[in-house]
């Protein structure tokens, strides 16, 4: 299994083969609490590094997700609009968000690394 | 956080942080919007067995001297001169214009009244109340008190051996008792739907008191997250959302606080507004709402006949754990408000198709 990646909007990055499944960090669903509902991105959609693309409620409050790079959306996970609680059981795992194909590769390369994004949680503590 | 600074503690700050809660702003204090479990679970643990919430953010007053209620009946519609002692009410002060000014707690504790506030008005209401006094009554607050709140159907089997007196009252019943060593004063009533007290008690033995409450069999913390999504279950309003000083009482659906009496003396603020649309019927009214689907659709949505004109906004919105589906609560034109009526949320741009629905979402079960 491939190195995960992070944004400072405390989305992760796994890149397999031609694509790179994205969903939120351990720490972003802690912080969001118990997850009730998620809006994903339509299969095909052009996407920009940075742009809203997804939604994710807590009993509190809803919370945009962003691609953490450009490319195309070529898959979602379906199994969360069943069980959104996923997300906080397994965020780096089962509760993953959508794939991308990325535009350019390297720009996964250029996001945070392990110690780089637990450093910057550590400074927004 | 710099602003953390300037927040306040509730006398159980350090009990909250012991416990693990998460800590938030809320009205100048620093609150528990949550413990470990989660606001899921302390909501769905309220229904079922009973949690302990810390309130004591919300503003207590007495309201002592000879005509004391009929000095409160200056700055509201509801019958405090007609409240038996022993007994609570709920009520709304209002402004000139026939807006609501503030909804609150009065008890009649026979010698003086006891009064509840929101936290976020407290200042603004115990400032309104004491220039509308006539000379020989005098309003209290008692900053020096805590406010617990316990709640659920679990309530009262573990509150009983502790204080017999306390369960010996029905809803909006009030007296003073003493629990683990503590004299509390607490009245048959709550903010979740459910059966429950809620006990004022002196701030210095706050502590006491809620380690003496969560060590009863099943009762466990709940925090603001959980206040918030159960009151919105119950149809309960939340004063700054759902009402303020441009809602009315009639707009609200809140005329049953109308005292009987006061709708024929027409003496309270704003009296002449009320009184119109008693008559006539308000523009817009508060409803509850059914989105469709599994999205919630939050407070400031946009509310739109199917396929047509905005008629209305949302004030509250959320996703009820016990009705396991999304809630809201908002104001719609007249004409939409019946029960069932279909209209759109514009969530996110996206109409989500939604229906007037009766509240509460979830009946109440209070003790009769």
């Amino acid at each position: 299994m491939s190195e995960l990646r992070y944004t400072k909007d405390h989305e992760w990055v796994r890149p397999e083969g031609d694509a790179a499944t994205i969903g939120i960090t351990d720490h972003a669903q802690n912080a969001l609490g118990d997850v009730v509902f998620v809006d994903l991105p339509e299969v095909g959609r052009e996407v920009a590094a940075g742009e809203a693309v997804a939604v994710v409620e807590s009993v509190k409050a809803a919370s945009d997700v962003y691609a953490p790079i450009a490319g195309r959306i070529v898959e979602v996970n379906s199994a969360l609009s069943e069980d959104p609680g996923l997300i906080n059981r397994e965020p780096t795992g089962e509760g993953w968000f959508f794939k991308i194909e990325p535009k350019d590769p390297a720009e996964i390369d250029a996001l945070l690394d392990d110690s780089a994004y637990a450093a910057f949680v550590e400074s927004q503590a | 956080m710099a602003e953390t600074e300037l927040l306040l503690d509730t006398p159980l700050d350090r009990l909250h942080r012991s416990l693990g809660a998460r800590m938030v702003p809320f009205a100048g204090y620093a609150m528990p919007v949550q413990y470990p479990t989660g606001i899921l679970a302390e909501h769905l643990h309220t229904r079922s067995a009973a949690a302990l919430f810390d309130v004591s953010h919300m503003g207590q007053a007495e309201l002592v001297g000879e005509g004391a209620a009929a000095a409160l009946e200056r700055l509201t519609p509801a019958d405090v001169q007609g409240l038996k002692p022993g007994r609570q009410r709920y009520g709304l002060l209002t402004t000139e214009s026939g807006g609501i000014f503030d909804d609150f707690m009065v008890a009649n504790l026979g010698d003086r009244l006891f009064l509840v506030v929101n936290a976020s008005r407290k200042q603004e209401d115990f400032a309104r109340i004491e220039a509308a006094l006539p000379a020989g009554v005098r309003l209290q607050p008692l900053p020096d008190r805590a406010l617990l709140a316990l709640q659920g159907p679990a309530a009262a089997a573990v509150l009983a051996p502790l204080a017999p007196a306390l369960a010996a009252l029905s809803f909006m019943g009030v007296a003073q008792a003493e629990i683990a060593g503590v004299p509390v004063l607490a009245s048959r009533s709550g903010y979740t739907g459910e059966d429950g007290w809620e006990i004022s008690a002196p701030a210095e033995a706050a502590e006491t008191l809620a380690k003496a409450l969560l060590a009863l069999p099943g009762v466990q913390p709940a925090g603001l997250g959980a206040r918030d999504s159960l009151r919105l279950e119950a149809g309960l309003c939340l004063y700054g959302s759902d009402i303020d000083e441009t809602t009315s009482p009639v707009e609200a659906a809140l005329t049953w606080t109308l005292g009987k009496r006061r709708r024929m003396e027409w003496n309270f603020p704003g009296a002449e507004r009320v009184r119109e649309e008693l008559a006539n019927g308000p523009a817009r009214l508060r409803v509850g709402l059914r989105p469709e689907g599994r999205q919630p659709a939050r407070g400031h949505t946009a509310i739109h006949a199917p396929g047509g004109a905005a008629v209305g906004e949302i004030t509250s919105g959320g996703f009820g754990p016990s009705l396991n589906g999304p809630m809201a609560m908002g104001y719609v034109a007249r004409p939409f408000a019946a029960d069932a009526t279909p209209l759109e949320l514009l969530v996110r741009g996206k109409p989500l198709p939604a229906r007037v629905s009766p509240l509460p979402f979830i009946p109440h079960r209070y003790a009769r």
